[in-house]
């Protein structure tokens, strides 16, 4: 009886798909989207993929780009690396007919095991202010993006601004930081270059890790506080962030001295810790807030219409939230920049390659599309993927996120040389023979 | 009436000894690695090499490696993700640090080195037993990532700890294509089921069901506790770091050790649980129940029309539905799919008639 049912709600289930699945019609743009919406870090997810997708549908509520539609579903990957090769593998090919654009896990993990797959697939790996520090040289990686800002970049932005704070970057020497950070490939991924800068400056540097998921810190917070630092920069990510800001209130550690960094400085980080996290700073690449124009189009285009993707509308604005709209907007961009080459139509992964590699956001292109000050301005080429390598820096005032600096450059040009070295070697392991960038058009 | 075995009879001493004594069993399985070796390879595509087969193989390797362990000889272990990240962190430095070498050879350096680490972490199973030694084999699990992660010589100083898989030859013959990929697990993987097949039909896999069974009337008839114990941990580690080996490098591409957590550990002991303790056949079938079952689940509800249920709860419905099938599975059959599979064999054995 059991077997029967089971199966009969089987076939029904797929009868069910299949019909609404034939009500798309070709001629559309694909957006996979290995979203996560379960485990530890789905606020992040949730938050992410609901901003991403809200402006998917605003795009498509004013006519699409240029008049393609766009596409695109989902699969979970929780985060987990194997479910987003897994979710890669299903989704590359595109939804019926409609070809995929680019993909976009926002994991470190998922981004390195499908690195070497995206490239084989010609298809872009988009790691908005995360990822391999090193595929900022697109000579070596021409398929991955760490647009906005890489890791190196956004460390060398929270040094130099302490920099500043100490009245100069001579004054750095002598400072004592420390830096706590998630122990996974996306935390340690900084320690080198934070070692070099330290060199450089004078400062003296302690590295803490704290295990996956990061919700017990008694020990590395008690080491901290022997240490007595001027500064700490947390890098965490989802729980171990208010673990992070409570522990520092329980030893004593001032948390207007906590700087938190890209993956640190939510509200969904701050908001748990309640009373200790106010005062705590941290960077970000954009604001928080709904009074962007972009961001009233989608209130009324979308969510007014009741076809928001947030299950909590109290989220539209925040910064998990906006970062998906910067990213649909990057990624938009790009389609719509590719179009101008290639026509008018459902453009294939290589094409809008093309297009992430001319992708340029200038203060014109920003107030058109209603995203000035949301988005910085930006400029991509071959040899660089990254574009903008600037950021802000909030504090937290137990309520919300108040800016308090202006756009903080990280020193790119003494990045540069790290960066590629770092590729160069890569591209040696693996026998890739560089692009000529002076050749590309 | 298909299963019939009249007109088989022995006339050697070696035709009742072999494993597959059916003329039957022998066709299937002759039928089955036709199907798996050609037609897979022609018929199948890039989603079902890359996301389905290839973890479906090598999670069916580590289930036997752990079935060889706790289901033979009777041991409890939660380490067998520590194992499998030693045989990967292993394979991988092998290839690094000698140029040139095999990757073959590596798989199998890597495996002896798991069997090393094992077999130290075994060490306790002399005095402790049951759930105590869980807890003896939790210390790997948290020691070996965490001395992976602390010592960064072995993932070769790598910026964030990721080791990336170096080049899949074998004999000149490249195997980086998915199809490849799936081909070189597939061989591997065949060639140790017939190797522990073998190895459970032994002196020692018959020593270690008497140790399973009751390691004092064990001891009493003679067998020799300490080596029977340690060689079940050091066997089993092998499997271990060799399906380790293969899920960073033909599986993933690239490994972290936080892929080795706990969580596998656990995903493994469920594979032998649900498959059937002390079966080789059930380690395929727990670890088909395990990868197939969640992605059918979620490529079905993939076709759900869009907006019908809220995707974060579709995610959990699934996780429900899953969680639920395995508490049926075991209520139907507390002894694992394997049992289910002979009971069916049995009765196709005498089919039409009832006894």
């Amino acid at each position: 009886m059991f077997q029967r049912s089971f199966a009969s709600s089987l076939v029904l289930a797929l009868t069910l798909g299949s019909a609404t699945l034939n009500a798309q019609a070709e001629g559309e743009q694909y957006f996979p989207l290995q979203s996560y919406r379960v485990g530890p870090y789905a606020a992040g997810g949730t938050g992410f993929f609901g901003g991403f997708i809200d402006y998917l549908k605003y795009v498509n509520a004013k006519g699409g780009v240029n008049g393609v539609k766009l596409t695109w579903s989902e699969c979970e990957t929780e985060y987990v690396v194997e479910k987003g090769v897994e979710c890669y593998e299903r989704l590359k090919g595109g939804l019926k007919g409609a070809p995929a654009a680019a993909t976009n896990p926002l994991s470190v993990g998922i981004a390195y095991a499908t690195l070497e797959r995206s490239t084989a697939d010609k298809l872009p790996l988009i790691t908005i202010n995360h990822g391999r520090t090193d595929s900022t040289d697109g000579s070596v990686f021409p398929y991955a993006f760490p647009l906005q800002l890489n890791p190196y970049s956004e460390v060398s932005a929270i040094i130099n601004y302490i920099g500043q704070q100490a009245g100069g970057l001579s004054k750095l020497k002598g400072l004592n930081i420390v830096t706590l950070y998630h122990g996974s490939p996306y935390g340690k991924e900084t320690n080198e270059v934070l070692k070099t800068l330290a060199a450089q400056y004078g400062f003296t540097l302690t590295l803490l890790e704290v295990p996956h998921p990061g919700n017990e810190q008694q020990s590395q917070w008690l080491n901290i506080r022997r240490e007595k630092p001027d500064w700490v920069i947390l890098r965490g990510w989802g729980v171990m962030n208010p673990v992070a800001l409570k522990t520092a209130q329980k030893v004593g550690f001032p948390v207007n001295r906590i700087i938190g960094n890209i993956w640190s400085n939510s509200e969904e980080d701050a908001a748990p810790a309640g009373a200790a996290a106010k005062g705590f700073i941290s960077i970000t690449t954009h604001p928080s807030g709904t009074d962007f124009p972009v961001l009233q189009g989608i209130k009324k285009e979308v969510i007014d219409q009741g076809q928001g993707d947030l299950a909590d509308p109290k989220r539209f604005g925040t910064v998990y939230y906006n970062l998906g709209v910067v990213n649909g907007i990057l990624n938009v961009e790009a389609v719509r920049i590719a179009q101008e080459k290639f026509g008018q139509q459902p453009l294939t992964g290589e094409q809008v390659r093309w297009g992430f590699e001319h992708l340029k956001l200038d203060d014109v292109r920003l107030t058109a599309l209603g995203a000035k000050g949301l988005v910085q301005p930006l400029q991509l080429s071959c040899a660089d993927h990254e574009g903008g390598g600037a950021v802000r820096f909030q504090q937290w005032d137990g309520k919300q996120w108040n800016l308090i600096s202006d756009w903080v450059q990280a020193d790119r040009a003494l990045l540069r040389p790290i960066i590629e070295a770092s590729s160069h070697k890569y591209a040696q392991e693996k026998g890739i023979t560089p692009r000529d960038c002076s050749k590309e058009d | 009436m298909l299963y019939r075995e009249a007109g088989q009879f022995s006339s050697h001493y070696a035709e009742d000894r072999r494993i597959f004594r059916l003329r039957q069993d022998r066709l299937g399985l002759v039928f089955l690695l036709v199907f798996a070796f050609i037609l897979i390879p022609w018929l199948g595509n890039d989603y079902w090499f890359s996301a389905i087969l290839i973890p479906f193989l090598v999670l069916s390797l580590a289930g036997l490696g752990l079935n060889l362990l706790t289901g033979y000889a009777g041991q409890l272990s939660l380490g067998s993700a520590a194992f499998m990240a030693v045989g990967a962190f292993a394979t991988y430095n092998f290839e690094l640090r000698l140029p040139g070498l095999p990757l073959l050879v590596s798989f199998v350096l890597g495996g002896l080195v798991a069997a090393l680490v094992a077999l130290v972490f075994g060490l306790p199973s002399l005095r402790i037993k049951g759930f105590y030694l869980i807890v003896s084999t939790l210390a790997a699990q948290f020691f070996v990532p965490w001395a992976l992660t602390k010592f960064s010589w072995f993932s070769n100083d790598s910026a964030s700890g990721v080791i990336s898989a170096p080049k899949l030859e074998v004999l000149g013959i490249s195997f980086d294509t998915p199809a490849g990929r799936y081909l070189l697990t597939l061989t591997v993987v065949v060639a140790l089921f017939g190797l522990a097949h073998n190895l459970v039909r032994s002196e020692l896999g018959r020593h270690w069901m008497a140790v399973r069974d009751m390691d004092t009337a064990a001891a009493v008839i003679g067998i020799p506790l300490f080596k029977t114990k340690l060689l079940a941990f050091a066997i089993s580690g092998f499997f271990l770091g060799i399906a380790g080996a293969l899920w960073a490098f033909t599986y993933l591409g690239t490994v972290e050790p936080q892929g080795f957590d706990l969580n596998r550990s656990f995903q493994i002991l469920f594979i032998i649980i649900i498959g059937g303790l002390g079966s080789i056949l059930g380690n395929f079938l727990g670890a088909a129940f395990m990868v197939l079952f969640p992605l059918l689940l979620s490529n079905l509800a993939s076709l759900l029309p869009q907006g019908l249920i809220d995707a974060g709860q579709l995610e959990h419905l699934q996780k429900i539905i899953f969680g639920a099938l395995i508490i049926i599975f075991l209520i139907k059959e507390p002894e694992g799919l394997a049992r289910l599979w002979q009971r069916l064999r049995a009765q196709a054995r005498i089919w039409p008639l009832r006894h």
